[in-house]
């Protein structure tokens, strides 16, 4: 069962493959699990990534100049599922699958090890096809909701969704920010009534603070820019960079989060 | 997924294009703006208001001219043309602008945002927002900021906020995305006033409906002057709304052929083009599944033309359909084709047209020869070239 949420939150790490190179990415993700984080995204790199701040921009702009394909991903995803059980998540833009074709793409996740697939520009209405094969071979599908998502959507996105919910934590691209608002903690609530998955909250987390903030009303927190900010800011060392990283944030953030459930 | 299992008639699918492919937090306002133009549509005091700006504002109708000499030295079809460069603004744009406004207007918003290519979108909605006091800030990329300079004065002189974009190609599509961002960030308080037939549903279709006014101009128009209808009809197709515009009340006519003119650019790599029918395949990009320009790894591919607004690696996705069923037909025009017929406009009817446009007179040059004398055909002028006198003298240096 290697999408478990067991501790509180649960660090769900994203990372975008190939940035710089595939092999750098593989031990990026085993120090990751090593450090500690619960669930990991395989990112994608893609030419146009509307959904994304400037810090996934310039890495997705690396990964591609390095000639990084959505099939290598795949091959990364086998290689790490050899190494590790933890939860494997593909994270992507709906073109790239769809030039592989969706029935291509589900065999190899499946054969990989793949435990599911969140595809940034498919909503639920867009998806019937994509659900049925993913189902067919018990592949997740993890779908955002945001807080702009009105309820009949909730509900629609709780039906069709497994692995778990993935909160956005505010309007806005992927990047860190100063401040977590209430967005998050409101839409997390509402998801609680439509939906037993566990959520994860993801979009601008990036200090042990916000971290245990998040841990106090979801199941899991997703990192995605401020790692790659780390991968960014330190060449040659990236896998002891993000693990180190890591650390510090679950040490703090689940000693702040043990510390404000107590008071 | 692709829409395999959608008919023709599912609102925002052509056959299995189009769509919505957008993140979650955009849904809730696509959603939004359908409703609010399903009952725009139905409200005839919408209808009332949108045709009094195309009449006292714009300046519709606009005319539909026979071109004499242009007709002569070609030998061929009689040769018209749709003058939408004689609109306010100088292009076909402001149709969708003008309408676009009324409906944020109703929604009760106060900022808005667009993407432009060639300027002439943006400066389109810098027009209707200092018209209707909304806040305007509209992305560009810092290449097409370079080729159509003044029209990024144009948009600033009217209070428009420009903001380059210098990511990918600096062009038109990156320009999409950095609008799509800012949309998604602040889209409580923002419309996206999308410029073309682009984009999630409804935009498609809504764009395609404001623009339609100028195929209903010209299918009356020749009626009146001709007794008869054309044989064809010739566009320029960037994202495709001026084509979709001058098409869609000739549909029905299955006699008319209708003629989509892409960007040929400089050759016919990857790269070198912007021709979606010649090389593209099915895929998603900016919210639509159309033809799109791209790799074998789903990567969307670079784009290359003279003009700053058929510089983009998709197409709408009514023209995909219209592509698929045969009901219209797409070629392309190259650089040094549009160059020349712009000189060849220019200097047979005194008449400049955009760079865009004139990749369907470069088409019509092909094409009238081999027509009969007694047949029509109307090209569509979507715009007028005084933006791109800095690019012509750059291309035309024996002018």
């Amino acid at each position: 069962m290697p999408l478990c949420f067991q501790s509180r939150p649960t660090l769900v790490a994203y990372v975008t493959c190939g940035d710089p190179d595939l092999a750098t990415t593989r031990e990026i993700v085993l120090a990751a699990v090593e450090a500690g984080a619960g669930v990991i995204e395989l990112g994608v790199p893609f030419s146009d990534p509307l959904a994304d701040g400037p810090v996934i921009q310039r890495a997705s702009e690396r990964a591609l100049r390095a000639g990084t394909t959505l099939e290598q991903v795949l091959t990364l995803a086998r290689e790490i599922r050899r190494r590790s059980q933890v939860g494997l998540i593909i994270f992507s833009y709906l073109n790239p699958i769809l030039r592989m074709g969706l029935t291509r793409f589900c065999n190899q996740a499946e054969e990989a090890g793949v435990d599911g697939a969140l595809v940034t520009d498919l909503p639920v209405e867009e998806a019937d096809e994509y659900l049925r094969e993913m189902r067919m071979r018990r592949l997740a599908t993890v779908f955002l909701a945001a807080p702009t998502s009105t309820d009949q959507r909730l509900r629609q996105i709780a039906k069709v969704c497994s692995g778990f919910l993935y909160a956005v934590s505010r309007t806005g691209v992927t990047g860190a920010q100063q401040q977590l608002r209430d967005d998050a903690r409101t839409l997390v609530s509402r998801l609680r009534k439509f939906s037993k998955l566990p959520v994860a909250v993801g979009f601008g987390i990036s200090t042990p603070e916000q971290f245990a903030a998040v841990g106090e009303f979801a199941d899991g927190a997703v990192v995605g820019s401020a790692l790659v900010h780390t991968i960014e800011r330190n060449p040659g060392k990236e896998p002891e960079s993000v693990a180190q990283f890591i650390r510090e944030l679950l040490v703090i953030g689940r000693r702040s989060s043990v510390l404000s459930a107590r008071s | 997924m692709t829409g395999k299992s959608h008919k023709a008639q599912t609102p925002g699918r052509f056959g299995v294009y189009g769509g919505r492919y957008v993140p979650e937090t955009l849904m809730a306002a696509l959603e939004e703006l359908e409703r609010e133009y399903g009952k725009a549509k139905r409200d005839p005091e919408f209808k009332q208001q949108l045709e009094d700006l195309f009449r006292n504002y714009a300046g519709r109708p606009t005319p539909l001219f026979l071109a004499r000499r242009l007709t002569e030295k070609l030998g061929g079809a009689k040769v018209y043309l749709k003058r939408e460069d004689l609109l306010h603004t100088g292009a076909h744009k402001i149709n969708n602008c003008l309408g676009q406004a009324l409906l944020v207007e109703r929604m009760g918003k106060h900022r808005v945002i667009a993407e432009t290519g060639a300027g002439q979108h943006g400066v389109a909605t810098a027009t209707v927002c200092a018209l209707f006091g909304f806040e305007c800030v509209v992305y560009m990329g810092t290449e097409d900021m370079r080729r159509q300079e003044l029209n990024v004065f144009r948009m600033r002189l009217l209070g428009a906020e420009v903001r380059g974009v210098d990511s990918g190609s600096r062009t038109l599509k990156d320009a999409i995305n950095e609008a799509m961002r800012d949309w998604v960030t602040n889209v409580r308080t923002t419309h996206y006033l999308l410029g073309s037939v682009l984009g999630a549903h409804p935009y498609p279709t809504m764009v395609r409906d404001f623009h339609a006014v100028i195929g209903r101009e010209a299918r009356a128009q020749i009626l009146k002057a001709e007794g008869k209808l054309p044989t064809a009809i010739i566009a320029c197709v960037g994202g495709g709304s001026n084509s979709i515009g001058i098409f869609h009340h000739f549909l029905k006519d299955k006699k008319v052929q209708l003629v989509g003119v892409e960007a040929g650019g400089r050759g016919e790599r990857l790269g070198e083009h912007a021709a979606r029918f010649h090389g593209g395949k099915p895929g998603v990009l900016h919210g639509t599944y159309s033809y799109v320009l791209q790799d074998d790894a789903g990567q969307i591919a670079t784009t290359h033309s003279v003009s700053a607004g058929l510089d983009y690696p998709s197409i709408g996705p009514e023209h995909a359909w219209l592509k698929d069923t045969s009901r219209a037909q797409y070629v392309a025009a190259s650089d040094r084709e549009a160059l020349a017929a712009c000189t060849l406009l220019a200097q047979t009817e005194g008449i400049i047209p955009a760079l865009e446009s004139a990749h369907a007179v470069a088409d019509c040059v092909k094409r009238a020869p081999q027509m009969k004398k007694s047949e029509i055909v109307i090209v569509n002028v979507s715009g007028r070239g005084d933006k791109d006198m800095g690019i012509l003298r750059e291309n035309l240096k024996n002018c």
